[in-house]
């Protein structure tokens, strides 16, 4: 089906690369505009290149360049930084923040909302981005909302949420995917390396992007 | 960065000794420690831009290097200091990476808030 608009919300450049980024240059080559809200510029990442380029106080403008380089290949054109700080999204007034996410909503009028599944996205940041923008979603009466399809990874997130409903095949894409995730170079050289040595089929897994609709209690 | 060179970094704390400085000190295994090792316990702390005055700083160890700043009424501390870096606006920047090059410790010192 042909999405009217995606909005894509995540805390930190370089969430959209391993997930979604297949998903979002197929819309992009569908015609589908992308807007893709970003909520922090992952200051407090640990990987700093490898060897290391960056320290604590250059990363947030070398990925920031970075997540530019990414939405590039990608093919997005509307990239919003929201300006929070890295590992501090959970502790946000959680009103405001779906005030912020509800604002670009409202102007984007998406079809469809990728996220992260609060509760079962590992990362204190991704559990509170997902949370925040079913919030403000929530604020739509039900059949005025876009779908929302959910990222998860938590261990426990089968056995809960059960399989996936929404699989894509992301391989006739997968080189504009493998550029997205080369261009957050501080954060992926060391496994992009990694996994090279490993070889064979350490890459496949790229190939398919998993999601969970979210599905609405009220 | 640079790797540590202890006279050059002991130089540099005591620098900031005795004036009001912001400090960025922190400590971290990373958000996915305990995903990928369940036996794992994370755990980890930050503070920025606090604002503090020490009468006293030292770099000890052989590498990975501590470093402690004695205040009036308490203590500063870090372990695991593998480099470091003095930036075009003078902050002193002091870092330990871990096997892998990731960031596991920072212990910061600026004259303007970070």
């Amino acid at each position: 089906m042909k999405e009217k608009h995606v909005l894509v919300v995540f805390p930190h450049p370089d969430d959209e690369a391993f997930g979604v980024s297949g998903t979002l240059a197929q819309h992009i080559e569908n015609g589908t505009p992308v807007t893709y809200a970003c909520l922090t510029l992952g200051e407090m990442g640990r990987n700093m290149g490898a060897p290391p380029f960056a320290n604590r106080e250059t990363l947030p403008l070398i990925r920031k360049k970075e997540l530019e380089e990414a939405c590039k290949v990608i093919g997005i054109h509307d990239l919003r930084l929201l300006g929070y700080r890295d590992k501090t999204v959970e502790f946000e007034d959680e009103e405001l923040l779906a005030d912020r996410i509800g604002e670009i909503v409202a102007e984007t009028n998406p079809s469809l909302v990728i996220t992260f599944y609060p509760g079962y996205s590992v990362h204190p940041d991704h559990d509170a981005c997902g949370a925040a923008v079913i919030r403000a979603l929530k604020r739509l009466p039900k059949d005025k909302r876009p779908t929302v399809h959910c990222v998860a990874f938590a261990k426990n997130c089968e056995q809960d949420l059960g399989k996936p409903d929404v699989i894509r095949d992301v391989s006739p894409v997968i080189e504009k995917k493998l550029a997205a995730i080369q261009a957050h170079r501080s954060q992926t050289e060391g496994l992009m390396k990694a996994a090279k040595k490993r070889g064979g089929d350490a890459l496949e897994w790229l190939k398919t992007e998993r999601f969970w609709t979210y599905k609405w209690e009220d | 960065m640079q790797p540590i060179d202890v006279r050059e970094v002991q130089a540099a704390i005591s620098r900031f000794a005795n004036q009001d400085v912001y400090i960025h000190l922190e400590t971290t295994n990373g958000a996915y420690a305990s995903h990928h090792n369940e036996g794992f316990f994370s755990a980890g702390a930050y503070i920025r831009n606090a604002l503090i005055r020490f009468s006293r700083g030292r770099i000890t160890g052989n590498g990975p290097y501590r470093v402690g700043l004695k205040l009036d009424f308490g203590w500063v501390y870090a372990e695991g200091l593998t480099h470091w870096e003095i930036t075009e606006k003078g902050q002193l920047l002091l870092a330990g990476h871990d096997y892998e090059g990731r960031l596991a410790v920072a212990l910061q010192l600026s004259h303007e808030p970070f």
